[in-house]
């Protein structure tokens, strides 16, 4: 795909975050896309393409009132999103469509509308994982984080200072769910969820959504906000069973999905100013500051602690906070979007002064799927 | 109302020689005859070569311990936490999720690359499940 040719004009989340009791896991979609419409300055019926995940596409187009020529149901898990821009972009390219709304959204926490997550007793997870005692994510994302630790020397003090990093970001973000300052003693002293893994280091559950809208870079100028320009897109799937990962020492997903981006984009590592990385769980930058080539994996846990990632820090990560202490409704990967957008237009409320190239990074599943999105201000 | 009960695989037409080694107190695995490759989940291909001529033979049972969690909560139906949630290499090379039997659950007692052996639980008159003990010198 060619940089540059699609940009974000309308992005926008759901006009709460956290505990949404009135309103169904249907209707979240709905408020982050009319807030979106909104954004970009457009009526429902100018968007021919649409593109959400676990929820159909024909579900949410009917209850919108969206009549779409382009549609994609890509579903992968919680980097959908970025499978979707991906998508988006090369449908705009071909003249598939015009203009793409995505959305997200999920009634992570008040479980209204929400469709049932199960693994049927024989598919291959079924028969090989689900008899072993998993029991949802944070069971089945940290086990390969033991084998990560010995193979590159990281420590749980190293792992523990994610949490403290990223919490620093949700304080100076007036939407995050958790503000309050953390140390790493508290960090390593908060309940036990899945060792080596503690109730800090482990996602929160909220209700949200949030819903983008692209279209070509020609006619972006013409909208009110700040054209956000795709400029490097990348994806992959490895297994939707954990224990059959290639390695426990890298994403195989993250490895493809990563350069892939870079190469499109043609940058290089240094010219990233803003970089968010899916945290489902305190584990998952290490393996993506490493996977993506910004630094060999043993130096990841040392880079964080020793505060490069904070804020001021030289590479400013996760500023929404990030699934730990933002917000995390179930698929974090349209936040993650959202967040990088808001930094390339210069409204974050961490914002970074002056960034101009945003790299955001995601996961689907337990390192199931990965997709990568380079965005830039300046076409 | 009865206990909550532990997931029981459903095998299928892939996956029935697998759990019927298992009831008869073997591991089987999978070895392609084209290209040599010996793979876990069951498939009747190599998932390496794509040749659909492979066979199954009876592992050795032996492997070590790769990566584990302790779960504490939440627990799945039919689980006393904290329980150790697996991952071990087999000696032919496939990983596979398991248990740990025979071993204190706690991070002391759980060293990551300690030999495991196979060992069998039944679940029922249908399903007997592949699991692992800290190996006998």
């Amino acid at each position: 795909m060619r940089r540059n040719q699609v940009a974000v004009v309308g992005a926008a989340e759901t006009t709460d975050l956290g505990i949404i009791p009135n309103m169904s896991q249907l209707q979240l979609h709905a408020d982050a896309a009319l807030n979106a419409i909104a954004d970009a300055g457009l009526k429902l019926s100018d968007i021919d393409g649409f593109a959400t995940a676990v929820e159909t596409p024909q579900q949410v187009c009917h209850y919108l009132g969206i009549k779409p020529t382009w549609v994609d149901g890509t579903s992968v898990g919680g980097c959908s999103f970025m499978l979707h821009v991906r998508h988006a972009a090369a449908a705009i390219e071909a003249g598939l469509c015009k203009t793409v709304l995505i959305t997200h959204a999920e009634s992570g926490k008040s479980m209204i509308g929400k469709l049932p997550r199960s693994i049927p007793a024989d598919s291959l997870q079924g028969q090989f994982e689900a008899p072993y005692g998993v029991y949802g994510p944070p069971s089945m994302f940290p086990i390969p984080v033991l084998r990560f630790m010995k193979t590159y020397g990281i420590t749980h003090e190293q792992l523990a200072s994610v949490a403290v990093v990223q919490r620093e970001w949700a304080a100076k973000n007036p939407r995050a769910m958790m503000k309050e300052p953390i140390t790493v003693a508290d960090v390593l002293n908060s309940r036990m969820i899945a060792y080596p893994f503690r109730l800090l280091q482990c996602c929160l559950v909220t209700d949200g959504g949030g819903a983008l809208i692209l279209t070509s870079a020609d006619r972006a100028r013409d909208f009110p906000r700040k054209p956000v320009y795709i400029m490097g897109t990348g994806e992959s799937v490895e297994t939707s069973m954990v224990s059959q990962m290639e390695t426990f020492n890298s994403s195989r997903a993250f490895k493809t999905a990563g350069p892939l981006a870079f190469k499109e984009a043609g940058i290089a590592h240094k010219d990233v100013d803003h970089l968010m990385i899916y945290d489902a769980f305190a584990h998952l930058p290490l393996f993506g500051l490493g996977d993506l080539g910004f630094m060999p994996h043993e130096e990841t846990g040392k880079f964080i602690a020793d505060g490069n990632t904070r804020p001021g820090g030289k590479l400013p990560l996760n500023t929404n906070g990030g699934g730990l202490s933002y917000m995390h409704s179930g698929m974090y990967g349209m936040y993650a979007l959202q967040e990088s957008v808001r930094q390339m237009r210069g409204i974050a409320p961490a914002q970074v002064r002056g960034a101009r190239i945003s790299v955001c990074h995601g996961v689907g599943g337990m390192f199931a799927a990965s997709g990568t999105i380079v965005f830039t201000n300046e076409r | 109302m009865a206990e909550p009960q532990r997931a029981r695989p459903k095998p299928t037409p892939e996956t029935q020689h697998f759990w019927d080694g298992t009831k008869a107190g073997e591991l089987r695995l999978q070895r392609c005859d084209a290209c040599a490759h010996v793979y876990f989940p069951p498939r009747p291909f190599c998932p390496s070569c794509a040749s659909r001529k492979v066979s199954m033979f009876k592992a050795s049972g032996k492997g070590f311990l790769y990566s584990y969690v302790i779960n504490h909560r939440p627990a799945a139906p039919g689980f006393t936490p904290p329980y150790a949630i697996a991952v071990v290499e087999l000696a032919e090379g496939p990983r596979m999720m398991s248990n740990i039997i025979d071993c204190p659950q706690t991070p002391e007692a759980l060293e990551l690359d300690m030999k495991l052996e196979v060992a069998f639980e039944a679940l029922d008159d249908k399903i007997t499940l592949p699991v692992f003990r800290p190996a006998k010198r």
